[in-house]
């Protein structure tokens, strides 16, 4: 905030080294499950899904909650703008998800059990 | 004024009514924020419209790891996710500086925000510069691949189930296509870059001719161990659906065509990619411009280096769309 920087500021580098440190571990784990593509990981589903697809996207989502925290300082903002933001994309982005993907899988069964055909 | 505002005894408080501004930030940084969030939006819309077209098409999307496997330096080498995963770090990288040059301007320390402001720029042309690359790549192809009538692909593999490229299945028939020779032409006029390099019927030809060569479609099978492959003919269907079904060569990919499987992986493709890249393109001139601001010392004199944290909290926006882009692209 700006008033802040008025005031003496502490830095805050150590924090940032060890986020950083965190994104690159994430990262570094999920390209390797990606090159390597365990079998266990591929081959078990976990509602709808593999696991390997799971782990992704959880990872993923703790890479943005550790950027938007740490380098965009959410948590030095009031609550109110916080929840502004973040509760707005979360909830109008599942919905879009779910809308999207469930009408794609629909129109997949669709073409699968021939109601209409492809040869054309 | 008390007399024309009814009192609601709320004043002072939190929400009392516009005396005091609610969120406790300046209006430039919640302006940010909510841009921020209105981006985030689009960007969903585009990866959901990605999810929508892939669960779509489920049996015949391509893996990214068969598409995105070049490296640098490492040509014909076969390298998923390396060169992307590289991308990422410098783009993680250069969020880093960004949040060290904010952190040097709450302590308002003008030469070390400098130099991490630098550096973020940097990063930011690299980043740019490796997904010129990646688009390169992409756009020229490697193998080639068949086109069918109803806009399937059609890949070729030899008796090991290894892909081969159009050059080592063709015939060159003599008359059908003559290359467009500096000698024999205009210098100057270049072979159009549209044309590929083999007719079909020189394809078909060079099939025919040989005999362990097949066709693999691009629909996934799944196998009896559960894992999914892509289904090849016998080698009278693929000279079957060859002569009958094929209706052009596809080189590399543009909007229409796309040797790696349905064109609309390439739209997507082109179109996330190329709306992110915009985003890190405009991002890298918006520091360029906070960098000079920083150097000529306007935030010195204003004794407050906000401007840097709202144009940091744009340039982190960029990293954490990527970090998304990342997963739905190449990794899932």
């Amino acid at each position: 905030m700006a008033h802040e920087a008025t005031h003496e500021h502490k830095s805050a580098s150590k924090r940032i080294w060890t986020v950083f440190g965190i994104l690159s571990v994430l990262t570094l784990v999920e390209v390797l499950l990606g090159i390597f593509r365990p079998e266990w990981f591929t081959e078990t589903t976990l509602l709808y899904m593999s696991l390997l697809n799971w782990i992704f996207i959880i990872l993923t989502l703790y890479k943005a909650y550790y950027i938007t925290w740490a380098f965009m300082h959410m948590d030095h903002e009031t609550k109110g703008l916080r929840r502004s933001v973040v509760w707005t994309v979360i909830f109008l982005v599942a919905y879009l998800v779910f809308i999207l993907l469930t009408e794609g899988d629909y129109i997949y069964e669709v073409y699968k059990s021939g109601h209409i055909a492809w040869d054309f | 004024m008390d007399a024309t505002v009814a009192r609601t005894g709320t004043e002072g408080k939190t929400w009392g009514g516009g005396s005091k501004s609610p969120l406790k930030a300046s209006y430039g940084k919640m302006m940010m924020w909510y841009f921020i969030t209105s981006d985030a939006l689009t960007f969903s819309a585009f990866l959901a419209a990605y999810g929508f077209s892939r669960f779509k098409f489920l049996d015949e999307w391509p893996i990214a790891d068969e598409v995105f496997n070049h490296f640098p330096f490492l040509h014909g080498v076969d390298a998923p996710m390396y060169y992307v995963a590289l991308m990422t770090f410098i783009l993680i990288f250069s969020s880093v500086t960004m949040v060290l040059a904010v952190d040097a301007g709450h302590q308002l320390k003008k030469g070390k925000v400098t130099t991490y402001l630098f550096l973020t720029i940097i990063g930011g042309l690299i980043f740019v510069g490796s997904q010129a690359w990646e688009w390169k790549n992409f756009i020229k192809g490697e193998h080639g691949a068949i086109e069918t009538a109803n806009g399937r692909i059609l890949h070729f593999v030899n008796a090991e189930g290894e892909r081969v490229s159009l050059k080592d299945v063709a015939t060159p028939i003599e008359g059908v296509r003559t290359e467009h020779e500096n000698n024999n032409g205009v210098w100057f006029l270049k072979e159009p870059s549209t044309m590929s390099s083999y007719s079909l019927e020189e394809v078909i030809k060079g099939f025919e001719t040989k005999d362990d060569f097949l066709v693999r479609t691009h629909v996934l099978n799944e196998e009896e161990d559960h894992s999914k492959v892509r289904k090849v003919l016998s080698r009278e269907e693929s000279l079957e659906i060859l002569k009958n079904n094929a209706v052009g060569v596809v080189e590399g990919a543009n909007l229409t065509h796309n040797e790696y499987g349905p064109p609309l992986f390439a739209d997507f493709f082109f179109f996330i990619t190329g709306f992110h890249g915009f985003h890190v393109f405009t991002g890298v001139l918006i520091n360029i411009i906070i960098f000079i601001n920083v150097v000529l010392g306007t935030y010195e004199k204003r004794r407050s280096y906000e401007m840097v944290e709202k144009v940091g909290l744009y340039w982190h926006f960029v990293d954490l769309v990527w970090v998304f882009v990342f997963t739905f692209f190449y990794l899932v």
